[in-house]
């Protein structure tokens, strides 16, 4: 199926393509095309993303206990999601239905650091110099060296809270980067004392810093309502996993979801069974697959994830500061889901002070030093795993041999599950701004932002952190290039 | 012990009968080599430990020490040859030390850390070679091999069996299993046999132990290869 402005209504060589290639300050590489008509108006609106089915296809074949390593490689910002939701996955595969505390503990400690740092770049290094130096500000300075000139203060909170999650990642991966921590059926290693106690001494500043950003986004909120409610907002439904009392829980739980007006689809659902619940649907013009849920099929069916979804899918967060702040964020909504693209700032906020909070809850308990570190069970052929990556919702599913080979891989990420989502941002956007008017740096640039609120993941592809080339390239109704554009 | 020879301009005793390779382990000296193990006859094959006695190269696992020799180790010169040999055993084969579990566990990698490798420098072959996954203990990772036999020596000569064999000759050389199948399982080879311990490389692995070593613990972690030679042991095992 296809919807409004997927695809143009009128005959294509009347139409004229503006595409943005690729999506700057976003993970991986992305390319937006815009079909215009004769008079400039908007007629079609596409987002291409680089997909990268291509790893399934070689795990397979594969030893499984490689898998959590291996997957990593995925992504080169959030490596640590990989590395959880495979070994979860391979957990069932080795029968471990019950990891040890010191295992668990340790996961959870490795995750929420994972989302301390990753919430931490995304605000500070990627969306802030949007959202603090305005949106058509010069394109020069916007970027994180702008932020640390005008507001010097903000981005070296925002350095050093990032440097912090990374340090508790190498602590319990081993590396910062692309660790081992994780294996089927436990981890690899525990905390030291002093390495506990090392960790410990940062944990009430990382607290308060989170809580500054909780407030600073909060701030610019009230300061422009107008935009942040409602710039690239849509509504649809949500979906994420909480705990069995439907508290917020990033490493374990069930799934739920809500539709647009907040009431729940389904809850305490077993995320073994995401088979059931989500379709993925190929369309002919990109690679990225559309899931949507089953029961409500490809048209009412998309949903967003991410911290937009899960703050509001959640009944608390169990962590007193972030649950404050979650009421003042749903306060704000005035009884009413939010939908708007911005509001995925703020919530990610929100989640990275529970995760500051959760972390010093973790580093107070005696288990992170156990000796205890791997169990197994009675081996299965099939395992599904599931995390909320910073993204949004991670399942991991692998069928393995008896010969221990990985036979068969599925992976659904965050950003295929915002596939919809983050088209229909960018569609409101470009009918918004785009229609009917010239084409600037800056209406351009609200089309990057609207993607950038939902932090994609575009690709496994790294690069130097907002150095990434701007394309603008303008087509005749021929389809003849009549423009160029480069930034740097 | 008056016999001595010079490595590096440094006097090493030798007994009778010792290799360069053999005086030099004992004395605690790291000559590179990929090939030898001090428990199994030499075989000379991976070249590493080329040196040059009085100007002329010689492998060090295979020539005798004689008195008074003049013998030049690690010279730049000499370390530069190690490397290209090493470049063209890393694109030979698959080696993707990112997801290999024997990452700071592995002599080839080990080994060209030492030898400052950097790049590969040369084309990759890619080659295909499917895993034998047959067995329930261990597993094949024929991607990773480097020919260097210890596992051939290995079974034929510690536990008798004789599973394992090369085949071919030249870039066709490869690893093979003795049985009428060719899979592992139907040999009597078992995961206790001394062969299924002594690949240098991740080719010969036990099943299920994955990266269970934590990083920082793994045999190449505290030190390099060659700054932690005990006299008269190799440190891959
Ligand atoms: S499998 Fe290992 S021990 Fe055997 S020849 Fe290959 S590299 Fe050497
Ligand atoms: S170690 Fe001497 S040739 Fe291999």
């Amino acid at each position: 199926m296809s919807f409004e402005l997927e695809t143009a209504s009128a005959t294509p060589g009347k139409l004229r393509r503006v595409a943005i290639d690729p999506v700057s300050r976003v993970e991986g590489h992305g390319k937006v095309t815009i079909l215009l008509d004769e008079h400039g108006k908007v007629q079609q609106v596409r987002l291409h993303i680089v997909e990268f089915r291509g790893f399934e296809r070689f795990v397979q074949g594969r030893p499984y206990w490689e898998l959590p390593v291996m997957v990593q490689r995925l992504c080169g910002i959030c490596p640590v999601s990989h590395h959880l939701a495979a070994s979860k996955a391979l957990d069932l595969i080795v029968g471990a239905d019950r990891l040890t505390p010191t295992a668990d503990k340790m996961r959870r400690l490795m995750h929420y650091g994972q989302i301390l740092q990753s919430h931490a770049l995304h605000f500070f290094h990627l969306s802030s110099p949007d959202l603090l130096l305005g949106f058509d500000s010069e394109v020069t300075k916007r970027n994180i060296a702008g932020v640390v000139e005008k507001y010097p203060e903000i981005a070296k909170k925002g350095i050093l809270l990032r440097k912090y999650g990374q340090e508790l990642i190498r602590l319990t991966a081993g590396k910062r980067v692309h660790g081992t921590g994780s294996v089927p059926g436990g981890v690899n290693r525990s905390l030291t004392a002093a390495e506990r106690r090392l960790l410990l001494d940062d944990a009430a500043r990382t607290i308060a810093w989170s809580g500054d950003a909780v407030g600073l986004i909060r701030e610019l909120h009230a300061q422009d309502p107008a935009l942040y409610d409602h710039f690239g907002a849509f509504p649809s439904n949500f979906m994420g996993m909480v705990a069995a009392d439907g508290s917020l829980d990033l490493y374990h739980g069930a799934l739920r979801a809500k539709d647009a007006d907040g009431n729940i689809l389904f809850d305490q659902v077993d995320y073994r069974t995401y088979d059931a619940l989500i379709t993925e649907e190929v369309k002919p013009w990109t690679y990225m697959k559309f899931p949507y849920l089953s029961s409500l099929g490809p048209e009412r069916g998309w949903y967003k994830v991410g911290p937009l979804a899960r703050v509001q899918n959640c009944d608390r967060i169990p962590t007193p500061l972030a649950e404050h702040a979650r009421r003042e964020f749903l306060a704000h909504g005035a009884g009413r889901p939010m939908h708007g693209a911005l509001g995925n700032h703020w919530a990610r906020m929100i989640e990275m002070l529970f995760a500051a909070e959760t972390i010093e809850a973790l580093l107070h308990d005696e288990a992170l030093e156990g000796s205890e570190l791997v169990v197994a069970g009675e081996r299965r052929r099939e395992g599904v795993g599931v995390i909320e990556a910073p993204r949004g919702t991670l399942f991991h599913h692998y069928q393995v041999g008896d010969d221990d080979l990985v036979t068969m891989a599925n992976l659904i990420v965050a950003t295929t599950h915002n596939n919809q989502a983050m088209n229909a941002a960018v569609r409101e956007v470009a009918k918004k701004y785009l229609d009917g008017r010239a084409i600037t740096e800056g209406l351009l640039n609200r089309i990057e932002v609207a993607i950038r609120a939902y932090d994609p993941c575009l690709s496994c592809a790294t690069h130097a952190l907002g150095q990434m080339p701007l394309e603008v390239a303008l087509l005749d109704a021929e389809g003849n290039e009549l423009d160029c554009k480069y930034r740097a | 012990m008056n016999d001595s020879f010079l490595l590096d301009g440094e006097t090493i005793p030798f007994s009778p009968g010792q290799t360069v390779m053999q005086a030099a382990a004992a004395a605690g000296k790291y000559i590179p080599h990929l090939c030898w193990h001090p428990d199994f006859a030499p075989h000379g094959s991976c070249r590493l430990c080329i040196v040059r006695i009085g100007g002329r190269y010689a492998t060090a696992c295979t020539v005798g020490a004689a008195r008074g020799q003049v013998v030049e180790n690690r010279s730049e010169a000499i370390d530069a040859e190690r490397r290209t040999l090493l470049q063209l055993l890393f694109v030979e084969g698959n080696h993707f030390c990112p997801s290999c579990e024997k990452s700071g566990d592995c002599v080839l990698q080990a080994t060209a850390y030492e030898m400052g490798m950097l790049t590969p420098h040369f084309d990759h072959f890619y080659p295909d070679r499917p895993l034998d996954a047959s067995h329930p203990e261990v597993l094949l990772e024929f991607n990773r091999c480097i020919l260097c036999e210890l596992c051939v020596r290995a079974s034929r000569d510690v536990d008798r069996k004789n599973v394992f064999a090369l085949a071919g000759r030249g870039l066709r050389s490869h690893l093979i299993v003795n049985s009428e199948s060719g899979r592992l399982a139907d040999t009597d080879f078992a995961a206790t046999d001394r062969a299924a311990a002594v690949c240098p490389v991740g080719a010969i692995l036990k099943k299920r132990v994955g990266f269970a070593m934590p990083i920082g613990k793994r045999t190449y972690d505290p030190r390099p290869i060659g700054k932690s030679h005990e006299p008269g042991t190799r440190e891959d095992e």
